[in-house]
């Protein structure tokens, strides 16, 4: 018999459905888990049909440097990368935070996916700590050096790898890269629907999802069919912090990684080969110069600056 | 919803051609993206910056307009320096949707092989260019604020990146087209000439469009001035101490007939909704006159409003790097300072 454990199926008050699955990612557990949903799928068919069904929700994170102030290397001119602190990009806090809230609406499960060096494995074990359920981490010589095409096609080929899912999400972009390109690029690459700047999440039922979209002033209420992807804002939610308890659990946590073989993708499409666009130089901004420091008590301040406005005609 | 959904993607779909041959590829093309029905401000900066790259590479400029009852709109842009406007003329589009939008856009693309595909920064553009470069399986660069050709006519692509700390040049050598989105109040606007012709190409929507998700419900629509447009703006920072500082921003800013801005760090402590915010991660401004109110200037924040035509900070912290791009300085309290210059002004309208 597989060490996959079987699933315990219960319901809890208020007709919210939960469930517990296997939690290894061996053939045969997934095909335990495989075996859970089914059943959950002929409960939903029973006369007592329960209005909400677990949601499987993968949230993809990047570890990011933390710091507002890169530096660049004077000799070299590149990123100075020693003696950085990482964190998990900030934006996807709010990406795991939603995720972990769908479950807490719906039932489920969140699986956190991310690329990156083996360092990498600590922003997983952060998102773990939060409340998600397992991680995986694609990490390879081979992935490195990837641009948003090529970052997109080896995320979209770790979640073909894990088969099922209803909910994909995002953060809005990275504080590195900064691109925002990753999630629709990803939703692309799988196949799905997606929508950008998702503010609010306000059903998930009957295989849709209705979320509120912030373009600027402009609010859009949308509906996709599941599958889908969704990059949130940080207007989503107020992330939470970890509890002692959750994060001592999350050191025991297993983070699966798997390398380029286990993706079992085009080779030719990952890191820096499949990655179309190249970073050719890297340099600080232009910066304008410091013009009149208007000196004075506050009475004199305020006439200067009056009297410079007035004379280049701005008031 | 438990349904069990088996997601291949097309990660094994057919491959198509990846290398291409880059010299098919000519000519530099715009995506005229519409709002309500009206052609979006971006759109008349990327003819600007279009028409100056296609110059240089001695090539064409088309710019492609989406939309419903667009047509005469569309036709317009021939003034602003289009040599070719393709126009999609149809209620599917009446709104901007990535489904309808990126497979049009797509097969534009693959039929006119333009060598340069420019799209504005705009949230309907940041989701919709990474849609259909992945379709297109080409480069795309985010939020560029520079862009030239150079002597092999490649396009040299320049962005922010680290928060505004670093400037990284980009380029896309192999792939064709060589995508980017522009953000907004960077580029220079193109000027309108009558005299200027161009040919307008009204296409077919194909009838049979994927169309996966739909738009229950518009709101929120504001009348009032978008900080991206305005010629003043009074911005606050940390320096206010409380939200209610906003107000006295509030009437300075209306006295000058300008609007309020502010920096991240107050938008992240919720003082002011998210649309005011100036920076990197906010908007780029562009006005004749910005006021940094409290604000002490972080890479982020001076990435967004540096391009001011003058730039006046207020701050109490002689040593605040907002001070070393600000054409006038004053050292002081803002609730001293402002009061003041807000009498100043009155008295001298009424003196006139």
């Amino acid at each position: 018999m597989p060490s996959a454990r079987l699933a315990i199926i219960g319901v809890v008050n208020k007709g919210q459905f939960w469930w517990m699955s296997s939690q290894g990612t061996t053939k045969e557990a997934r095909e335990a888990r495989r075996a859970v949903l089914i059943r959950i799928n002929m409960c939903g068919k029973s006369p007592k049909r329960l209005e909400h069904f677990p949601v499987r929700i993968i949230v993809c994170i990047k570890q990011v440097p933390d710091t507002g102030e890169a530096q660049l290397d004077a000799v070299t001119g590149t990123l100075k990368r020693e003696g950085i602190e990482t964190v998990v990009n900030p934006f996807d806090m709010f990406a795991i935070e939603e995720g972990i809230r769908l479950k807490e609406r719906y039932g489920g499960r969140v699986t956190v996916m991310s690329m990156g060096p083996p360092k990498a494995e600590e922003a997983l074990r952060e998102a773990l700590a939060l409340g998600c359920d397992e991680a995986f981490l694609l990490s390879d010589k081979a992935l490195t050096g990837a641009d948003t095409l090529a970052t997109a096609y080896t995320l979209a080929c770790g979640i073909v790898k894990l088969r099922s899912y209803d909910v994909i999400i995002c953060g809005l972009k990275t504080t590195d890269g900064d691109t925002g390109q990753v999630g629709p690029e990803l939703a692309e690459e799988l196949d799905v629907p997606h929508f950008c700047y998702v503010r609010k999440i306000i059903e998930i039922k009957d295989n849709l999802a209705t979320v509120e979209v912030s373009l600027d002033d402009v609010y859009l209420e949308v509906e996709t069919p599941l599958t889908c992807l969704l990059t949130v804002t940080k207007e989503t939610n107020l992330p939470r912090l970890p509890s002692f308890k959750r994060k001592l659990e999350a050191r025991r946590m297993p983070v699966t990684t798997w390398n380029a073989e286990d993706l079992q993708g085009d080779m030719s499409r990952f890191g820096l080969s499949g990655s179309p666009t190249r970073v050719v130089k890297i340099q600080p901004p232009l910066r304008r110069l410091a013009g009149e420091m208007i000196a004075g008590d506050a009475e004199t301040q305020a006439r200067i600056l009056v009297e410079r406005l007035s004379e280049r005609k701005l008031v | 919803m438990a349904t069990i959904r088996f997601c291949q993607g097309r990660l094994l779909g057919a491959e198509e051609e990846r290398q291409v041959d880059v010299s098919d590829y000519r000519g530099v093309l715009i995506f005229g993206e519409q709002q309500n029905g009206q052609i979006a401000p971006v759109v008349y900066e990327l003819l600007g910056k279009g028409r100056e790259l296609a110059d240089k590479l001695d090539e064409d400029l088309a710019v492609a307009v989406l939309g419903q009852n667009i047509e005469a709109q569309a036709e317009e842009l021939v003034h602003y320096g289009a040599d070719n406007v393709y126009v999609y003329d149809d209620p599917i589009l009446a709104n901007p949707r990535d489904d309808p939008y990126s497979q049009i856009l797509t097969d534009l693309v693959k039929e006119v092989r333009p060598s340069v595909f420019l799209v504005g920064a705009t949230p309907v553009g940041r989701s919709l260019a990474p849609t259909i470069a992945n379709k297109l399986r080409t480069g795309l660069t985010a939020d560029c604020t520079g862009l030239e050709v150079d002597s092999d006519g490649n396009l040299v692509q320049t962005r922010p990146a680290y928060g505004g700390n670093i400037m990284a040049t980009i380029v896309c050598l192999r792939n064709r087209p060589q995508m980017a989105t522009v953000r907004y109040k960077v580029m220079t606007k193109a000027e309108k000439n009558q005299s200027r012709r161009g040919t307008v190409i009204v296409k077919k929507v194909k009838d049979k469009l994927l169309d996966r998700s739909k738009i229950k419900k518009i709101s929120g629509e504001s009348k009032e001035i978008s900080i991206a447009e305005a010629q003043v703006i009074v911005a606050g920072g940390k320096g206010l101490g409380n939200p209610e500082g906003f107000r006295l921003l509030k009437e300075f800013a209306d006295s000058l007939g300008g609007v309020i801005g502010a920096s991240r760090a107050v938008v992240d402590e919720g003082w002011i909704p998210y649309k005011y915010q100036v920076g990197l991660s906010g908007k780029t401004v562009r006005p004749k006159l910005y006021f940094a109110c409290g604000i002490s200037g972080t890479v982020q924040h001076l990435a967004g409003m540096q391009t001011a035509d003058v730039i006046v900070a207020i701050n109490k912290d002689p040593e605040a790097p907002i001070f070393s791009v600000a054409d006038y300085g004053i050292v002081g309290d803002l609730y001293e300072i402002i009061p003041k210059i807000t009498k100043l002004l009155r008295n001298r309208t009424l003196k006139r």
